[in-house]
C-alpha cells in the first residue's frame, strides 16, 4: 500500500505545480501529447496560408495562365495533407491529453480510497462523510481536468494566438491588429462568464441539494405527513426550496447568454472592419483577395481557442481549489497506526487487562471521558459494564481495539500493550459489536462474512443460527442471497443488530465486546441469543455493554460506571446486597411504578 | 486461541481472492433503457407540460431561424464585398461600403436573434423541468401508502432528480436542433445556388460523413455508457467505503477492500480510455473530409475561376462554408440519443404521475371539526394489503371520549393496522371506522389530520431547528406554546442543552439526537398539533431507563383529556390505560381492564406473567415472518 505515499511527490510545491508533478509520472505520454500539439497548431495555422495562395493562384495574381493550374494542384495536395495531419495529430492530443488525466485520477483514486481506510476514527467522528464524497469525486475530477483543460491549453492557445498574431501582423500591421481586436475582449468576457457561472453552479448544486432534501425526507416521513395533513406544509416548504433554485437556474441563463452573445458579437464587429479596411486595400491594391481571405479564414480559426480561454482560467480555479482539498487530505497525520517494528498480536492466556486507563476524546479534550479504569478478564470469563448513557461505557469497547488511543495507563491483552502490536493482528483478535452498524448493500451472506469473506457457508449459517436469524433469512423467498443494505430489502433494528452479532460471530476473536448490540432485539429472542452465546464465551473474553440489567446480570463481574469511573464492582447478588446505584436501578427496571421513579432519582 | 488450528487449514486460500467479497452496491443501477426515439404518447404527455410555454417556444424558434439566416448570410455578404466591391471591373468603395453596411445590419439582427433563442429557450426548458417535477411531488403527497410502502425512496428520488434533469438537455436542445437542420439545409442550398456544379462536388464528403457516423454510434455510444456506468460504479464503492469505515476497519477489511476497489478503478480507467478513443478518432476523419472538400474547392473552383466561370468570391464563400456544414451533422447524430434518454425518462416520469390516487376525499365530504365528541369506532372491519389475506377479520371495538385504550397482541396481529385506519391511510375492505361518529370516508382527509394526532414508532424527524419540528404545519403555534409543549414531555431540558436551544438546526433525520430524545420531540409535536383524538405506536426499542421514565410521564400528560388509542408494548403503558384490547392474528382476542384480563387467564394473562418487559414476545411465535411492507 504505497498509493499515498507516491502521492506525496512534490509535496511543500504549490498545489498547481504538484498536479504537475502528478501528472509527469507519465512522462512518455505527456511529451507524446505536447509534440502533437505543437505539430496541430502549426498545421492548423497553414491552413489560411494555404487557402489565401489558392484564391491568389486561381485569380491569376501570381503567374496567370498555365502554371496557375499546376500551382493550384499543389495546393490542393498540400492542403489536404496538411488537414489529414492536423486531424490525427489533434486527435493524439486530445487522447493522450485525457488519458494523463485519466491515468493520474485512477492513481489518486486509489491514494484516496487508501487514506480513508487508514485515518482513525477521530478523524471520521469530526468529518462529514459528504465532504469526503466531495472530496474523492468532484475534487478528483478538478485535478483530473487539468493537465487537458489547463496546461495543454495553455500551450495550444499560446502557440495560436502568439505565432498567428505574428504571422498576422507581419503581414499588415493595421488588419492584423484588427483581426485580432476582439481577442482581449472575449478572452476577458468568457473568464468572467465562467468564474461566475461556476460559483453560482456550486450554490445551484446546494439549492438543489437542498430540494432533493425536502423531498427525501418528505417521502421517507410521508406517513408523519399524512399523519398531520402536512401536504401543504411540504409544498411550500418544496417550493420554497424549489423557487430559489429555478430563479438561479434563469440567473445563469443570463449570465451565459449575455457572454455569449456578446462575445460573438465582438467576434463579428472585427470580422466586420476586417473586411471593410481590407477592403480598401484591395481597391487601392495593397493587398491581394487571398491575403484578405485568408485573413478572415485565421479569424475563425482563431475564434475557438480565444472562447477558451475562460475555460483555462476555470480550469486553473478549479484545480487549484479541489487540489488543496485534495492534497490537504492526502497530506492528513493518521492518529492510529502501527508503531515501526510493531509485532503481530499473540493470544496465549487470553487475559485482557485495564490498567488505570485515562481518556477524552480528541474532539473534545477536555472532558475526561473515563478515569483510572482498571479491570481484569480472563478467558471464559463474561464482564457486564452498566451505566448511564454518556457515562463512558462505550467508551471502554473503543479503546480494545485501538479505534482510539488511551491517554494514561493502558490496554493490554495477554501482557502486550495494544499499541505494540499490528492493528491487523488486534482487529482480528477484538471484535466488537456496535448498536448500529453498516449494512452493505450485498446479499446477507456477504454481510455476515464481511469480516472473513473465505469462509464456508456452513459457518456462515452457524454464526447466523447462534444471533437468531437463520430461520428469518431461509423464510425470505430468496434466503441468503437476499441483497440488503440501503437499497436493498430494509431490515429492523433488531434484524440489524442479529446480523450484527453474527458478523462478529465469524471472527472467531478472543475478545468480544458486546456494545449495546441487542437494544433493539425483544427480551425473548435476547435471551435465546444469551444462551447460544454461554457455549461461545468458554473460549474467550466477553464484554456486555448495557443499559438493560437482564442483559448483564448473569456475569461473572458487573462494573458499574459514572462518569467515567468505576464505583460498584462485583456479581449481580453482590451488588444487590451492596444496596448501592446498581441496586437503584434494577428496582427500578423490575418494577417500573411511579414509585420507584422517584426513588431512583 | 482454541480456533488457531482451524484458521492455519484456511489459511491457504486465504491468500487467494476471497471468493464472494464485493465493494459497491450488488445492484445494478437501473438500466438506462433504449427506447424509441420517438412516442407519441410520451411526447403528448410532455407537451402538456410545454404548452403553458408556447408563446416563448416560437418565439425561439423563429429567433433560432433568425439567426441561422444571419449566419448562413456572412460568408454571402463578404462574397459580395469582394466580388462587387473588390473584382476588377466591380463597383468599387461604394459597392464595399454597402456590404460593409449590411454586415453591420447582419451582425446587429445576429446579435438579437442569439440572445433571444438562448435566453427564452433555456429559461423555458427549466421552467418546464421545474413544473414537471412539482407536478410528479404533488401527486405523490395524494398517492395510496400502500404503493409508497413497495417503493423505494431511492427509485422515487432518481426519477425526481435524474429523470427530469435528463428532459432538460432534451428540451434545451431540440429547439436548437431546429436551428441545426435549418443550417445544413440552408448551407446546401446556398451551395447550390452559388454554383450547382461545384456544390455538388464539394458536397459529396457529406454523406460519407453520415454513413460513417451511423457506423460509429452505436459502438461509441455503448463505450460512453460504459465509461458512466463504471465510474459510478467506482464512486459507489468509494461512498461505502466512506460510510461503512468503522465496520471496515474493525472488521479488518482494508486489504480485500482495497483490493477489489483497485479492480473497479481499473475497470473504470480502461472504459474511460476507450471511450476517449471512440470521441477522438471522428476527428482525423471529420478533417480527412473537410480537406478532401477544401481540395476540391481548390482545384475545380480554382480553374473556374481562372476560367471566370465563376467570381473569386464565390470560392472564398465556398471554403468559408466548408469549414461550417460538418457541425451540424455531429449535433444532428448526437441528438438522436438525446431524444432516447429522453423518451425513456418521459416514460418514467409518467409512470410517476399515473401511478392512481385511491384515497380522495368524496365530493360531499365534510370537514371535521373539534365539536366532535373524540370518539373512535371500529365496526366489524375487515382489511389487508393483499388480495385475500386479511391482516384484521371482522374487528369491533369503541373508544369512548377521554378514553385511553391500549392494544396489545404479538407481532403481526394487526396493531399497527388499526391505527392506520383510523387516520385513512388505507380505506378498509368491509365494515367501517367512524370518528365522532362520522365514517372517515366521509370527512375531509385535512380535517380528519387535524383532530386525530399520530405519535409513530419511529420518531422521523426533518431537517431544520428544534421549535420547526416541533411546531411542523400548526403554523399558528407561538413560541411560548411550542416550550410549553417541550415543557409538558419535559423535552426542554435537554433542548436547552443543545447549542442553540430550540433554534438548533437538527441534523438530518435528528442524528445528533439519541432515539429517546427524538420521541420526545415527537411528543412534543403531537401536542402542539392539539388534536382531540391521539393514536400512538410505541417504541419497541429499549431506552435506557431514565428516558424511558421521562417518556412515560410525558405519555401520561399527552393524553391527558384526549382520546387515547395506544399500540402499548410497556407494561407500564398497559397498566394505566382504561381498558386493554388483546388482538391475535387479526381478530379481537379479549378486551377489559387489567383485573378483569388477568381474571380471564387467557393470553393476556399468560403474557403478563411470563414478565417480559415487551408484550411483543410471543415464546412461541419467535422469529418473525419475512416483511410484508413496513405496517403490520
Amino acid at each position: 500500500m504505497s498509493h499515498v505515499e507516491a502521492t506525496q511527490a512534490g509535496k511543500g510545491l504549490s498545489t498547481l505545480w504538484r498536479i504537475m508533478v502528478l501528472t509527469w509520472r507519465h512522462p512518455w505520454m505527456v511529451t507524446v501529447t505536447i509534440i502533437s500539439t505543437i505539430i496541430a497548431c502549426g498545421l492548423q495555422l497553414w491552413v489560411p496560408r494555404l487557402i489565401g495562395q489558392a484564391i491568389d493562384h486561381s485569380e491569376g495574381v501570381l503567374d496567370g495562365g498555365a502554371g496557375a493550374v499546376d500551382a493550384l494542384w499543389t495546393t490542393a495536395w498540400v492542403l489536404l495533407a496538411v488537414s489529414i495531419g492536423r486531424g490525427v495529430f489533434t486527435m493524439w492530443m486530445n487522447y493522450f491529453g485525457e488519458a494523463v488525466g485519466h491515468h493520474t485520477a485512477y492513481e489518486l483514486r486509489l491514494a484516496v480510497y487508501e487514506k480513508i481506510q487508514r485515518l482513525s476514527f477521530s478523524y471520521h467522528d469530526k468529518v462529514h462523510t459528504g465532504d469526503l464524497i466531495t472530496v474523492g469525486m468532484l475534487d478528483l475530477e478538478g485535478v483530473r481536468m487539468f493537465f487537458a483543460t489547463g496546461v495543454l491549453r495553455v500551450v495550444l492557445l499560446s502557440i495560436l494566438i502568439g505565432v498567428g498574431a505574428y504571422m498576422l501582423i507581419s503581414t499588415d500591421l493595421v488588419l492584423g491588429l484588427l483581426a485580432l481586436s476582439f481577442a482581449p475582449f472575449v478572452g476577458w468576457r468568457s473568464s468572467v462568464a465562467q468564474l461566475t457561472l461556476r460559483a453560482t453552479w456550486l450554490t445551484l448544486q446546494e439549492m438543489l441539494q437542498n430540494l432533493s432534501r425536502v423531498m427525501e425526507e418528505n417521502l421517507g416521513g410521508i406517513r408523519v405527513v399524512r399523519a398531520f395533513a402536512g401536504q401543504n406544509h411540504e409544498l411550500r416548504k418544496y417550493d420554497e426550496a424549489s423557487d430559489a433554485a429555478l430563479a438561479l437556474a434563469h440567473k445563469r441563463v443570463d449570465i451565459r447568454v449575455a457572454s455569449t452573445s456578446l462575445m460573438n458579437l465582438s467576434f463579428l464587429l472585427s470580422m466586420g472592419l476586417v473586411l471593410w479596411v481590407g477592403g480598401e486595400k484591395v481597391l487601392s491594391g495593397e493587398m491581394t483577395v487571398g491575403t484578405l481571405a485568408s485573413f478572415l479564414t485565421f479569424m475563425t480559426i482563431l475564434q475557438m481557442p480565444v472562447r477558451q480561454l475562460g475555460l483555462l482560467v476555470n480550469s486553473f480555479a478549479r484545480a487549484s481549489t479541489c487540489g488543496n482539498r485534495l492534497f490537504a487530505f492526502l497530506d492528513l497525520e493518521i492518529e492510529i497506526k502501527d508503531k515501526p517494528g510493531a509485532v503481530p498480536l499473540k493470544v496465549t492466556e487470553g487475559t485482557l487487562r485495564f490498567e488505570n486507563v485515562d481518556f477524552a476524546y480528541p474532539s473534545a479534550p477536555t472532558r475526561q471521558v473515563l478515569q483510572k479504569v482498571s479491570f481484569e478478564a480472563r478467558r471464559g470469563e463474561t464482564i457486564g459494564i452498566v451505566g448511564r448513557p454518556g457515562s463512558g461505557k462505550s467508551t471502554i469497547a473503543h479503546l480494545i481495539p485501538r479505534f482510539y488511543d488511551v491517554d494514561g495507563g493502558k490496554v493490554t491483552i495477554d501482557g502486550q500493550d495494544v499499541r505494540d502490536v499490528t492493528l491487523a493482528s488486534l482487529r482480528q483478535s477484538v471484535a466488537v459489536v456496535q448498536q448500529d452498524s453498516f449494512l452493505f448493500t450485498t446479499n446477507i451472506e456477504n454481510n455476515i462474512a464481511y469480516g472473513d469473506p473465505w469462509a464456508k457457508e456452513q459457518r456462515i449459517a452457524r454464526a447466523s443460527e447462534f444471533a437468531q436469524l437463520h430461520n428469518y433469512i431461509i423464510g425470505l423467498p430468496t434466503g441468503y442471497d437476499t441483497i440488503v443494505g440501503e437499497r436493498g430489502v430494509s431490515l429492523s433494528g433488531g434484524q440489524r443488530q442479529r446480523l450484527n452479532i453474527a458478523r462478529s460471530l465469524m471472527l472467531r476473536p478472543s475478545v468480544m465486546v458486546f456494545d449495546d448490540s441487542t437494544a433493539a432485539v425483544d427480551a425473548g429472542t435476547e435471551q435465546r441469543i444469551r444462551t447460544a452465546m454461554k457455549r461461545f464465551a468458554k473460549d474467550r473474553v466477553t464484554l456486555i455493554i448495557s443499559h438493560r440489567l437482564s442483559s448483564l446480570m448473569h456475569a461473572d463481574q458487573i462494573l458499574f460506571i459514572e462518569e467515567g469511573a468505576i464505583t460498584e464492582r462485583g456479581t449481580h447478588e453482590e451488588l444487590l446486597a451492596l444496596g448501592g446505584r446498581y441496586r437503584a436501578l434494577y428496582d427500578l427496571q423490575v418494577k417500573p411504578g411511579d414509585d420507584a421513579l422517584e426513588a431512583a432519582e | 486461541m482454541t480456533d488457531v488450528t482451524v484458521n492455519d487449514d484456511e489459511s491457504e486460500d486465504r491468500r487467494q481472492r476471497p471468493p464472494r467479497a464485493v465493494v459497491g452496491s450488488s445492484l445494478d443501477r437501473e438500466e438506462e433503457v433504449f427506447g424509441k426515439a420517438y412516442d407519441p404518447k410520451i411526447v403528448r404527455r410532455i407537451w402538456a407540460f410545454v404548452k403553458p410555454y408556447q408563446k416563448q417556444i416560437y418565439i425561439s424558434v423563429a429567433a433560432v431561424l433568425i439567426f441561422t439566416l444571419t449566419q448562413l448570410a456572412i460568408p454571402l455578404i463578404i462574397r459580395f464585398a469582394i466580388d462587387k466591391g473588390m473584382a476588377a471591373g466591380g463597383g468599387g468603395r461604394v459597392v464595399l461600403l454597402w456590404a460593409i453596411a449590411g454586415f453591420a445590419a447582419t451582425i446587429a439582427i445576429n446579435f438579437v436573434a442569439s440572445w433571444v433563442q438562448e435566453s427564452v429557450v433555456g429559461k423555458a426548458a427549466e421552467n418546464v423541468l421545474f413544473d414537471m417535477r412539482r407536478a410528479m411531488f404533488e401527486h405523490l403527497q395524494r398517492v395510496s401508502l400502500s404503493w409508497m410502502d413497495k417503493t423505494e425512496v431511492g427509485r422515487l428520488m432518481s426519477r425526481l432528480m435524474g429523470d427530469v434533469n435528463s428532459m432538460q438537455e432534451f428540451l434545451e436542445t431540440s429547439v436548437l436542433s431546429v436551428g441545426d437542420i435549418v443550417l445544413l439545409f440552408g448551407i446546401i442550398g446556398v451551395l447550390l445556388w452559388l454554383d450547382p456544379m461545384l456544390g455538388a462536388i464539394t458536397m459529396a464528403t457529406m454523406p460519407i460523413l453520415f454513413i460513417v457516423r451511423l457506423f460509429w454510434l452505436p459502438p461509441a455510444k455503448l463505450s460512453f455508457m460504459a465509461a458512466h456506468h463504471t465510474n459510478s460504479s467506482a464512486n459507489g464503492a468509494l461512498a461505502e467505503g466512506i460510510n461503512g469505515v468503522r465496520t471496515v476497519q474493525s472488521l479488518d477489511r482494508q486489504r480485500v477492500n482495497f483490493d477489489l476497489y483497485e479492480e473497479k478503478a481499473h475497470t473504470n480507467l480502461r472504459a474511460h480510455l476507450r471511450a476517449a478513443k471512440f470521441a477522438q478518432v471522428m476527428v482525423p476523419i471529420v478533417d480527412t473530409l473537410t480537406g478532401i472538400s477544401m481540395a476540391t474547392v481548390i482545384v475545380v473552383g480554382g480553374q473556374m475561376v481562372l476560367g471566370h466561370q465563376i467570381e473569386v468570391g464565390v470560392m472564398v464563400a465556398f471554403l468559408f462554408y466548408i469549414q461550417r456544414f460538418f457541425d451540424p451533422i455531429r449535433s444532428l447524430t448526437m441528438q438522436y440519443s438525446v431524444f432516447q434518454r429522453a423518451m425513456s425518462s418521459g416514460q418514467r416520469i409518467t409512470e410517476v404521475l399515473d401511478v392512481p390516487v385511491n384515497i380522495e376525499d368524496k365530493p360531499d365530504a365534510v370537514a371535521l371539526t373539534g365539536e366532535m365528541d373524540g370518539s373512535v369506532e371500529f365496526k366489524n372491519v375487515t382489511f389487508g394489503y393483499r388480495k385475500n389475506q386479511p391482516v384484521l377479520k371482522n374487528v369491533s371495538f369503541r373508544v369512548n371520549p377521554g378514553e385511553t385504550v391500549a392494544i396489545v397482541g404479538p407481532t403481526g396481529s394487526g396493531k399497527s393496522s388499526c391505527m392506520s385506519l383510523v387516520h385513512r391511510f388505507y380505506d378498509v375492505w368491509d365494515g367501517s371506522v367512524t370518528v365522532g361518529g362520522r365514517d372517515v370516508r366521509d370527512v375531509t382527509q385535512d380535517s380528519l389530520g387535524a383532530e386525530v394526532a399520530m405519535v409513530l414508532q419511529e420518531p422521523f424527524l426533518f431537517t431544520g431547528s428544534v421549535i420547526e419540528n416541533i411546531r411542523y404545519n400548526k403554523e399558528s403555534a407561538t413560541r411560548e406554546q411550542v416550550i410549553d409543549a417541550a415543557k409538558a414531555v419535559g423535552a426542554h431540558d435537554f433542548i436547552m442543552s443543545l447549542a442553540d436551544g430550540y433554534d438548533t438546526k437538527l441534523e438530518q433525520r435528528g442524528g445528533n439526537l439519541s432515539l429517546g430524545q427524538r420521541q420526545l420531540i415527537s411528543f412534543a409535536r403531537a401536542l402542539v398539533a392539539d388534536a382531540k383524538i391521539l393514536v400512538l405506536d410505541e417504541a419497541t426499542a429499549n431506552i435506557d431507563s431514565y428516558t424511558e421514565m421521562l417518556i412515560q410521564r410525558a405519555l401520561k400528560r399527552l393524553l391527558e383529556g384526549r382520546t387515547g388509542l395506544v399500540i402499548a408494548h410497556r407494561l407500564a403503558t398497559i397498566r394505566g390505560a382504561d381498558r386493554i384490547i388483546v388482538l391475535q392474528n387479526g381478530e379481537l382476542l379479549e378486551s377489559g381492564n387489567h383485573e378483569q384480563l388477568m381474571n380471564k387467564q387467557g393470553l393476556y394473562a399468560k403474557l403478563y406473567t411470563m414478565n417480559y418487559s415487551s408484550f411483543d414476545d410471543m415464546p412461541e411465535n419467535g422469529d418473525e415472518a419475512p416483511p410484508t411492507g413496513k405496517a403490520t
